[in-house]
């Protein structure tokens, strides 16, 4: 869901660093490859790539994984809980998309070099990041809502250039992501509408999730440009296809009417139509949270890592049970010869 | 090793989207053993009804061209262009040609 390079300054410093110098004969071959992305040609698994660009793609793209597993617990919180049959049907259904989605992209990551195995561990170990979304909590029904709404709506944005990112493997998860994910923004709609025109305590809930979740959501396009170093090597090289403020833009222009619709008001008291623009303005966004959140001080960084590392041994007797059954049958199929 | 170690096989999944189409591969799955990658498979590229039938097939035993042979490969096929029918000139008059 989230795709923007997760790195404090420090860490991409560090990182910038340890790089090896390349050498000369580096520089040609990167000068052919630039040559075919600016070509609009999609890149292949098997193809020549500077070894920066593999290493970002993997970073993003374990990255965007983790993001679709870590986020299928704040929903799953709501599962026993879900007011109707047919709210709960929804939700396990979306909920099972998000586990989809996140092997979608662990394939695709894994056709540049580094196991699943690998990206799963990095996750489980806290070394990895995911989008800092999901760290905050879903206290009401409504969230849940909210989290539909603005959460999947954000990552549509962030996701539908991505269809024609640079790296074919990640182009066609996402193509698939893209086709799966409408579902999930109309249905936390639906659930906002009908609390919206519910009691005064069912809206009073539903702006209060609203309040809550808006600046988190337009967060979730990552650091303004100007401070984005990253972005610029990505533009360069088609993996992003737009600047994080003009994702931000877009995805403000197009959900403040949405809120308009059902009565709910957006919460940032300097948001106001420039008609010159023909955009939102809005007010400024607390980027020191939004870091403090990245580097582990969110309500629930601890809870979602847990909740991984449990679901993640206490599954292994499946694995090694489903290991032994494999070992089994082929041992029979064998003496069967 | 490390805790995930021993990740199971790897293998690439196609789908015949419907009868009349020919198979198409969509991603792969991780599996323990052949059924439990067509079960995988089926969870996770047909809960929209995508399919009507799926391969399975260990990435281990598909054998793929290297894109550093391509040049060699493919471009013979660029300059025989009297393979293809629009190279040859016909008179206006003469149809079901």
């Amino acid at each position: 869901m989230y795709t923007t390079d997760l790195r404090t300054a420090e860490e991409k410093a560090k990182a910038r660093e340890s790089e090896p110098r390349k050498p000369a004969v580096d520089a040609a071959s990167d000068g052919a490859f630039q040559a075919r992305i600016d070509d609009d040609q999609f890149i292949e698994p098997k193809d020549d790539m500077p070894e920066a660009y593999r290493k970002t793609l993997t970073r993003q793209i374990s990255q965007h994984a983790h993001s679709e597993i870590v986020g299928m617990l704040p929903e799953g919180n709501w599962v026993k809980r879900a007011p109707s049959l047919r709210r709960k049907l929804i939700l396990l259904a979306k909920i099972q998309d998000e586990a989809g989605h996140g092997l979608y992209l662990y394939s695709a990551g894994e056709t540049l070099g580094t196991s699943r195995g690998e990206m799963v561990d990095a996750l489980h170990s806290g070394r990895a990041k995911y989008s800092t979304i999901f760290n905050y909590p879903t206290t009401t029904w409504a969230d849940i809502g909210a989290v539909g709404w603005l959460v999947d709506g954000a990552a549509i944005v962030n996701q539908i250039p991505l269809c024609r990112t640079s790296y074919g493997p990640y182009a066609r998860a996402m193509v698939r992501v893209c086709k799966e994910e409408s579902f999930h923004q109309r249905q936390g709609f639906e659930i906002m509408a009908a609390l919206a025109n519910g009691t005064r305590e069912q809206k009073r809930m539903a702006q209060d999730a609203l309040n809550r979740w808006w600046w988190p959501s337009i967060m979730m396009f990552g650091p303004t440009d100007a401070d984005s170093s990253n972005s610029e090597q990505s533009m360069a090289w088609k993996i992003k296809r737009f600047s994080n403020d003009e994702l931000r833009q877009r995805f403000i222009d197009q959900t403040v009417p949405q809120a308009e619709a059902i009565g709910l008001k957006v919460p940032d008291p300097d948001l106001k139509w420039n008609e010159e623009r023909g955009s939102y303005d809005f007010g400024p966004l607390n980027w020191d949270e939004f870091w403090a959140v990245v580097k582990g001080d969110g309500v629930a960084n601890r809870d979602r890592l847990e909740a991984r590392q449990n679901a993640y041994s206490e599954g292994a007797w499946v694995r090694e049970a489903a290991e032994a059954y494999a070992e089994k049958q082929s041992n029979s199929a064998v003496a069967a010869e | 090793m490390s805790q995930t170690g021993g990740d199971w096989d790897l293998y690439e999944v196609f789908i015949r989207s419907k009868n009349g189409m020919s198979h198409k591969h969509v991603g792969s799955v991780h599996a323990a053993d052949d059924a439990m990658a067509l079960q995988n498979a089926r969870d996770l590229y047909t809960r929209r009804s995508e399919g009507v039938s799926i391969w399975v097939i260990a990435s281990k035993n598909i054998t793929a061209s290297d894109p550093g042979d391509s040049a060699a490969l493919f471009e013979p096929a660029a300059d025989k262009v009297y393979r293809h029918p629009t190279f040859y000139t016909i008179p206006d008059n003469v149809k079901n040609l």
